[in-house]
């Protein structure tokens, strides 16, 4: 699946709860298929900025796809970093510098979250998207 | 005299608005209470029939504005009994007015001098301090907190040396909401001759101050913590400590004659007043506080302890959650934290239900350092919330857990 089709998927099934309760406890069901990051990378340099709960992300790099790999100590944090790596992990790096976040907007997430977990949101991508712009770099020297 | 809370609640517009579809629950008062009706007339009033500026000109709407805000500082004195009116000056608020201090004290402070602070502060009453220190080579000495979160005042006088320049203090956590026995600690100082400033942010919707009561040196609170504007707030100084230090803005008004060469300063208050000030402001808060006045501040310490005692009543029975200070001299805040749950996330699913509740660490981090926890989940009470939204906060809390653990 493509990253726009995994995008879409996310969207429908979002589509299915009407009521803001039901779409956070899906999201903290979400938390729980989280590929969980490694113990190891569970430190300082892999603590994303900016958000209010911590969250750590690693990326690997395997035969040309991103794998991402994360925690946090908030569970709704949790299922919206699931949601983001759903949709960009296993792509490859310059699909992931190029996605657009549409989907976050149609399933009203972006909207919906408190200012400083929309921050918070916006600096998982940003760091997601440095990864994935650093892996495309090495790659190509 | 009990209080009327369905008279009060009318009186403020808000209150009947609905977040995410339900009742507005408002509980995050410590961080700013809501506005009575008749402080937001006042402001629109003061543009729509009083606005001029005040202290410079000749017609007939300046002194009109000047009258007013010079009876607005009339009536701030005496609501916190300050000897006169020149002790009582007008700032943005509680940060501001700690920052000036922090800035006009700094030519007293040399190379190894000493400020003690404690380790409950808000960042404001911290990092004001903190930075004046490694400026000037000073040290900051920290009063540690008790598991209880009250003072532990017994360390006190040691940590006074004859270096010690001033001591700041919350007079009310706004984390544990513990009052500070801040009388006390001003006798200890005063006895070694160290001044003392009062961060009152958090206390003066809450109870009585009285200045001259505490013999504080410095006294500094924000009106939109008490049911005033934003923006606005008052620094109080002992007039003989106030004389003694330098200006820290420079402008229109704070001066008295100017040349190319030098200036005199204007006399107090104005010498810390520069620039055009916050007429509206200025008249908002005197309003406000005339409004806490009118409900009488003992009622409204009464009910809110009352508040405060239901609501930690009702928590204390739900599995899984601490109260984060329990001091007996405590008052409209309550802070916990649930085992096993961010209160982030507790914040996230309380405010889908119509809760406006704080979670985090309350500008406080050096407390959370010290308590070992990385944040709490906060309600504060002011005078218009009810028994009833303290059950429905206990409800939501209660299905917010369900769902998180």
């Amino acid at each position: 699946m493509t990253i726009q089709e995994k995008a879409q998927s996310v969207v429908d099934e979002f589509l299915i709860f009407d009521d803001w309760m039901d779409k956070y406890a899906h999201l903290i069901e979400l938390g729980k298929e989280l590929p969980l990051i490694d113990e190891k990378y569970k430190n300082e340099t892999h603590l994303i900025s900016g958000c209010q709960s911590r969250v750590w992300l690693h990326a690997d790099f395997d035969n040309g796809i991103v794998k991402f790999t994360a925690d946090s100590d908030a569970v709704i944090t949790k299922g919206i970093i699931s949601l983001l790596i759903r949709v960009l992990s296993e792509s490859k790096p310059s699909d992931i510098v190029e996605a657009d976040f549409n989907f976050l907007d149609e399933i009203g997430l972006k909207a919906h979250l408190s200012p400083t977990r929309a921050n918070g949101l916006v600096s998982m991508i940003k760091q997601m998207q440095l990864y994935a712009r650093a892996l495309q770099i090495k790659a190509n020297s | 005299m009990s209080l009327n809370i369905e008279n009060i609640r009318s009186d403020f517009p808000i209150l009947s608005t609905k977040v995410h579809n339900k009742p507005l629950v408002y509980f995050d008062n410590g961080a700013t209470t809501q506005k009575p009706l008749e402080v937001i007339n006042r402001i629109s009033d003061y543009y729509k029939n009083e606005n001029s500026n005040v202290h410079r000109g000749t017609h007939f709407l300046s002194q009109v504005a000047t009258d007013h805000f010079e009876d607005a500082r009339k009536y701030i004195t005496g609501f916190i009994n300050a000897a006169s009116p020149r002790e009582v000056i007008f700032t943005k608020g509680t940060t501001e007015s700690i920052n000036l201090i922090a800035t006009s004290m700094s030519e007293f402070i040399n190379k190894d001098d000493e400020v003690i602070i404690t380790a409950m502060e808000h960042h404001s009453n911290m990092v004001p301090w903190q930075q004046l220190c490694l400026k000037k080579g000073g040290k900051l000495r920290y009063l540690s907190v008790e598991d209880d979160g009250s003072l532990n005042l017994s360390e006190l006088e040691e940590l006074i040396v004859p270096s010690t320049k001033l001591i700041a203090v919350a007079h009310i956590s706004n984390v544990l909401g513990t009052i500070n026995p801040v009388k006390e600690i001003i006798k200890i100082a005063h006895k070694k001759g160290v001044p003392v400033l009062i961060d009152g942010a958090q206390a003066i919707a809450h109870l009585k101050v009285d200045v001259q009561d505490l013999d504080c040196d410095f006294y500094a609170f924000s009106a939109h913590k008490a049911y005033g504007p934003m923006g606005m707030g008052v620094l109080y100084g002992k007039e003989e400590w106030l004389k003694k230090l330098s200006p820290y803005q420079f402008g229109g008004e704070m001066i008295s004659t100017v040349s190319f060469q030098v200036t005199t300063f204007n006399e107090l208050p104005y010498k810390f007043e520069a620039g055009t000030p916050d007429v509206a402001g200025a008249l908002g808060m005197e309003t406000a506080l005339r409004y806490i006045e009118k409900i009488g501040i003992e009622n409204i310490q009464k009910y809110e302890d009352y508040l405060l005692e239901y609501a930690t009543k009702k928590i204390s029975e739900i599995d899984g959650i601490t109260v984060i200070g329990t001091s007996a001299q405590k008052t409209a805040v309550l802070s916990m934290v649930i085992d096993n749950v961010h209160p982030f996330d507790l914040g996230t699913l309380i405010d889908q239900m119509g809760i406006a509740i704080r979670s985090g660490n309350h500008c406080a981090q050096p407390l959370m350092e010290h308590l070992e926890i990385t944040g709490t989940l906060r309600a504060s009470f002011a005078l218009y919330n009810t028994k009833n939204e303290i059950d429905i906060f206990i409800d939501a809390l209660k299905k917010a857990i369900s769902m998180l653990i």
